[in-house]
């Protein structure tokens, strides 16, 4: 596969329990090594290209996920990392859990595990590069744009609406 | 005369976290006046999954509290349940008991080590450390399968045997650790570009430590020698070790207090090792737990409480769980006051905050 | 099965407080458990190894009087009290008022 750009991540622990935060970051040390990839582990949504997201999606943290997610430049790609963040795992009953990471903000890669292995999240984020380059082809020829946040819920409520007619 | 005061936000995602925790510092200047902390970014409300698992399912939502200390949340949960059904584990599986935590609270330590330097910009010095890390983690796996969650333990002992030729093999492996840690040791408590940043900044007094409900490594570099491992559950009665303390009381402390308590895990593992008896690691359990008791036991950020009521249901009624950093809050936002807004995030992950353990 | 524990009306709560402080312990937690329609608060505090517990029992819409003027650090399990039962706190030194835990549903535990 080739690499055309140095795509920095940044990380956001959603409701997780640490435990695939640990790993996102291992996934950085010298063991695992994603930097090799050319990646840098950022702090700031402005700088960063793939959002790593941990853990389900709460009352509390939704805006916090959304603006980051917003604050993103284009083209941009989400992983949700470890099977909370995919559909709630373990915590999927509890009172305060709204589901997945794509409850709020729209996911491109899942990568599931309970923790996440190391591996598994490189093979995704491998995965994540090849997407951000075809979304960089598609933004040149002018025929892509992310959608933001409202704009996904919006069009979940209507799915929603209208799985509802069917029926 | 009084500067102008501001209100600064911190967090809830900010680079020094890997969790959120969000504190309001209401600022003089360049100096922190008072901080007010607020959680809930990564409350799941798992206590009240007691109504929907049952007493055995929910050793599995205990390791998930926390990744760090998934072992430990285990245990002590367990613990309480064999408390009161009047279950006692074999020695066998107490050995390993001890082994698998104290290897976690080598994991978490170095964890911490790493965190820290990443802090206060010393990069390369946690690439570092997370390399010895990944050999305790080695270790985990090769004995229960997983890197940070186990499933290891269950109510009665354990749910498989650690094989001795297994546990023989990780003698070498521990004093490679060892011997790492040593080097990286002579940064962090020698180096004057991080003594700059460490000594005398965060000071807490052992009365403040111990007023205001400190617990663990934070409490000891106060210099108050409470370790909960003394009460002596699991095999911690039969191996020796000491209580490492601290009279400074600054990040300085904190930070030897864990170095030093890295070498008294490695010295309990080789112990556990060495005395590993030979007997099954499972006592079959009949019927549903019926009353009330709590453990409190030692994790790696400190003291920690596990509350179990049951009615000799299959559902139990309430599981509490007080965690370390929710103790260790309070004791937080006094470091604060009057440290310069630049230590704020030191003087955050010197008390090694596990988010998702606080507020489950 | 707990050890060291002392069942209180809740009209002695603050009182017992004064007296375990002045014994020198510190608060090691405090929990509520519904137990049919009443809550059951439980006072864990700790001197060194030695942890003494204090229980009370409460019907709904009962008004608890707060120990964090004797305990300074009792703030945030009072307002985790008070956020996920629902039990009315009087007096806490730093009240959230019902900001410790935003949850999606109002008081779950109640």
């Amino acid at each position: 596969m080739r690499i055309s750009k140095s795509p920095w991540l940044l990380h956001y622990d959603g409701s997780s329990c640490n435990g695939c935060d640990i790993e996102v970051l291992a996934a950085t040390t010298p063991r695992f090594d994603v930097e090799r990839f050319g990646i840098i582990n950022t702090g700031n949504p402005r700088h960063a290209d793939i959002f790593l997201c941990t853990g389900g999606v709460n009352s509390q943290n939704k805006d916090v996920v959304r603006q980051i997610y917003d604050q993103m430049p284009d083209p941009k790609v989400v992983l949700a990392c470890g099977i909370c963040a995919c559909d709630g795992g373990i915590f999927k009953d509890c009172y305060n859990i709204m589901g997945g990471t794509d409850t709020v903000i729209p996911v491109d890669v899942y990568v599931p595990g309970c923790a996440v292995r190391p591996e598994a999240l490189i093979d995704g984020v491998v995965k994540a590069l090849k997407l951000l380059d075809e979304k960089a082809e598609k933004m040149k020829r002018g025929e892509y744009k992310s959608l933001t946040s409202a704009e996904y819920e919006a069009a979940r409520r209507q799915d929603a609406a209208e799985e509802k007619n069917n029926a | 005369m009084a500067g102008k005061r501001s209100v600064i936000p911190f967090g809830p995602q900010h680079p020094v976290l890997p969790e959120p925790i969000h504190i309001d510092l209401i600022t003089e200047d360049e100096k922190v006046v008072e901080a007010v902390p607020s959680i809930g970014f990564v409350h799941r409300g798992l206590e009240q999954l007691v109504t929907k698992k049952d007493f055995g399912e929910m050793v599995y939502v205990a390791e998930r509290i926390c990744g760090i200390c998934s072992f430990g949340h285990g245990y002590g949960y367990v613990n309480a349940i064999e408390h009161i059904m009047d279950i006692h584990p074999t020695d066998r599986a107490r050995f390993i008991r001890t082994m698998l935590f104290e290897l976690s609270r080598m994991h978490s330590h170095i964890l911490w080590l790493g965190l820290m330097a990443d802090a206060f910009g010393f990069e390369s010095l946690f690439m570092e450390t997370w390399k010895y890390r990944e050999k305790i983690l080695d270790m985990l796996e090769a004995a229960t399968g997983g890197r940070v969650i186990f499933s290891i333990i269950r109510i009665g002992g354990l749910r498989k045997d650690v094989p001795d030729e297994v546990m023989q093999g990780f003698l070498p492996e521990l004093d490679k650790v060892v011997e790492g840690i040593k080097s990286c040791e002579k940064v962090f408590l020698s180096d004057p570009a991080v003594l700059s940043r460490l000594k005398g900044i965060g000071y807490l007094s052992k009365e403040d430590a111990i007023a205001l409900g400190c617990e663990g490594p934070f409490l000891r570099a106060s210099g108050v020698d409470t370790d909960n491992r003394m009460r002596g559950y699991a095999a911690y009665s039969s191996v020796d070790f000491d209580i490492i303390t601290s009279d400074e009381g600054d990040s300085y402390a904190r930070c030897y207090v864990r170095i030093q308590e890295i070498y008294q895990s490695a010295s309990i593992i080789r112990q556990c090792i060495e005395k590993m008896p030979k007997e099954g690691i499972y006592v079959p359990i009949k019927g549903f737990p019926n009353g009330e008791y709590m453990t409190v036991i030692e994790q790696p950020r400190g003291g920690a409480c596990y509350y179990v009521h049951s009615s000799g249901r299959k559902f139990i009624e309430r599981m509490r769980v007080r965690t370390p950093t929710f103790a260790n809050i309070p004791a937080l936002t006094k470091t604060l006051q009057g440290c310069d807004v630049a230590d704020v995030p030191i003087l955050v992950v010197t008390i090694d905050p596990c988010i998702s353990c606080t507020e489950r | 099965m707990l050890e060291n524990l002392e069942e209180i009306e809740l009209i002695g709560l603050l009182n017992k407080a004064k007296e375990i402080k002045n014994d020198g312990y510190r608060v090691m937690q405090i929990c509520a458990t519904k137990i049919e329609d009443d809550y059951e608060l439980l006072y864990t505090f700790g001197r060194g190894y030695d942890i003494r517990h204090i229980k009370t029992v409460i019907s709904p819409g009962v008004h608890v009087p707060s120990v964090s003027d004797i305990f300074p650090a009792a703030f945030l399990y009072e307002n985790e009290m008070h956020d996920l039962f629902g039990i009315a706190i009087d007096g806490i030194n730093h009240d959230y008022k019902g900001g410790l835990y935003r949850t999606a549903v109002e008081t779950p535990f109640a």
